[in-house]
């Protein structure tokens, strides 16, 4: 499915992504995701459509260790994050709740354009440019997670933690 | 070929030898949560079906950031979590009890444990020789169910810490000057490994500053070998029984090894809005400070408070500049309570607080309002942490917060030792 870019910066923490003055929101999810990125982009919730990504610099998702980060980008419809790096707590919540987070040199994107995700290709075409970006491969272990639909789904399937190591 | 630090307690849970880059299953001995992360792992808990946590004495849902409730949707998350701990056995650590990463290091955490947290700042456990890493609720969730979890064998950076650490220079500005070194992506993912004269020297309240913060350079880890300081911290606690030597061996294999020559160091201040923005504080000009915060997971102990304590004795605070004080666990508190050391900071004009995550979550007991600038001792620095996205907020030692009281802007606090 093609979606638009949403271009962000280096550095972006997950208090960018979610204040943590909202926690008193994270068990009303639907009312905590209208306030994603608040300060960097007001309004997203608004502009943002289904299918859309994020395409950030490097270090996206650094800071605290919130989940509810990676469930209100994708309650609010993203398909996927590009990043040229991620932090580690968060890049494994957007997998354990089968979101994809894709490493890539994401100066290849701008704002507004009109981009679509193979993911088992390892491949992003850029349709506004004409360009396709290859990128390296999701590691095996993230991406059995998702295409088990997230970790609570794999446990609930195996009863255990069963990766194939 | 030896083995690092991380190999080694990951080896001995995942039963078995494994090495740097490779993927285990491994046994954990405690698993946490707090009341921000807590509500959302209980929930995945229910949802996977398990009725029952793995080892309901080694898994705790501390309420220690809404610590007491601001606001009643936060009380309603604490309900949750008192009949969640009822419903599945596990242990709660009420409002007020202490910050987790606090309470665990008094309590619970032994050299050579893996411990989950579902908060980044676990990461403070490394300073008992804890493989202590910060995790989201669900990966916490599955670790209080399972009693385990996978984790990628981390590449171990060596950080080799030489010399006399100079007055008024603590931990505090050991890790400041880590981050603004290799930056706040510099461990991504990787182990540290904090070795030398210096941190052989180091009591455990320092050991735990720079572990807390270890996170703040990406990394999954910041471990301590244990020695004499972390034998006689957990006979402080009541449980010498729980000391067991862990190191690495000399032969293991580093990533790199990173040295500082701590006779250099300065007190160092990380600017807003990252933490590796840092600069010694010859060089931080003139900062007016509307607040400073002493406390949190990072700098909240005894040894810390008695740092600033000692430099406030009988000064006054700034007439323009108000002081908050949060002890970082009930027994903090009151160690400071018996020895002075609170008496001292409150007749100098400083204000305290419950233990607690308070301000620094941007929550409560302390919000920064449009403008403002705060000199926090806490380990994060970003945009709008405090509250308002317009606000600024610094970080230094509990000895630079002290200082900066009494001058309203930040201030070098070797002029007052």
């Amino acid at each position: 499915m093609r979606g638009k870019v949403w271009k962000f910066g280096d550095a972006i923490s997950t208090d960018h992504v979610i204040p943590g003055r909202y926690m008193y929101l994270r068990s009303n999810l639907p009312e905590l995701a209208k306030h994603i990125f608040e300060y960097e982009k007001p309004n997203f919730s608004g502009m943002v459509s289904p299918g859309d990504f994020i395409v950030a610099g490097h270090n996206f998702g650094q800071g605290s260790s919130r989940e509810h980060a990676a469930i209100v980008i994708k309650m609010n419809g993203i398909q996927a994050v590009f990043a040229k790096s991620f932090a580690r707590i968060f890049y494994r919540n957007c997998f354990n709740n089968g979101l994809p987070a894709v490493i890539c040199d994401t100066e290849k994107f701008s704002e507004g354009e009109e981009i679509e995700l193979f993911l088992d290709q390892g491949k992003i075409v850029n349709h506004s440019r004409n360009e396709t970006i290859s990128f390296i491969s999701i590691p095996p272990v993230m991406r059995q997670i998702l295409n088990d639909g997230g970790l609570v789904e794999h446990v609930k399937k195996y009863g255990d933690i069963k990766l194939d190591l | 070929m030896g083995m690092t630090l991380a190999e080694k307690i990951l080896s001995e849970h995942a039963g078995k030898k494994v090495r740097a880059g490779k993927i285990a299953v491994v046994n954990t001995d405690l698993a946490y949560a707090q009341d921000g992360t807590g509500p959302l792992a209980a929930r995945k808990i229910e949802e996977m079906g398990f009725e029952k946590v793995f080892n309901p004495q080694k898994t705790i849902f501390f309420l220690d950031h809404a610590s007491p409730s601001p606001k009643f949707e936060l009380s309603n998350d604490h309900t949750f979590l008192r009949q969640i701990s009822e419903k599945t056995g596990c242990r709660i650590s009420d409002v007020g009890y202490g910050i987790s990463h606090q309470v665990v290091a008094e309590e619970e955490v032994k050299p050579g444990d893996v411990v989950i947290g579902a908060d980044s700042h676990t990461c403070t456990g490394g300073a008992l020789s804890a493989f202590a890493t910060g995790v989201g609720s669900t990966d916490a969730a599955v670790a209080m169910a399972l009693g385990k979890i996978w984790l990628r064998i981390p590449e171990t950076i060596r950080v080799v810490v030489k010399g006399k650490l100079p007055d008024g220079v603590y931990g505090k500005d050991i890790i400041l000057h880590l981050i603004g070194k290799i930056g706040a992506a510099g461990a991504t993912y990787k182990a540290l490994e904090f070795a030398g004269d210096t941190i052989e020297h180091l009591e455990m309240a320092g050991r735990m500053t720079i572990a807390n913060m270890a996170v703040e350079a990406g990394a999954k880890v910041g471990l301590f070998p244990s020695d004499e300081i972390t034998r006689n911290w957990l006979d402080r606690m009541g449980r010498p029984g729980d000391f067991r030597k862990m190191a690495s061996d000399s032969d293991a294999l580093y990533e790199k090894v990173i040295e500082i020559d701590a006779e250099t160091l300065q007190p160092t201040i990380a600017c807003p809005h990252q933490v590796d923005n840092t600069t010694t504080i010859d060089r931080i000009g003139d900062v007016k400070v509307d607040q400073v915060y002493l406390g949190t997971s990072c700098n909240g102990r005894l040894e810390d408070l008695r740092i600033a304590a000692s430099i406030l004795k009988g000064k006054k605070i700034h007439p323009k500049t108000r002081v908050i004080v949060t002890p970082g666990s009930r027994l903090v508190y009151l160690e400071a309570l018996k020895d002075g050391t609170m008496e001292t900071l409150i007749q100098a004009g400083a204000l305290a607080m419950p233990p607690g995550c308070g301000a620094c979550v941007g929550l409560h007991e302390g919000v920064l309002g449009d403008g403002e600038v705060c000199l926090a001792t806490q380990p994060r620095n970003f945009k709008g942490r405090m509250g308002s996205p317009n606000s600024f907020i610094y970080l230094g030692s509990p000895a630079v917060a002290a200082a900066t009281a009494i001058e309203g802007r930040i201030t070098d606090p070797r002029k007052y030792l």
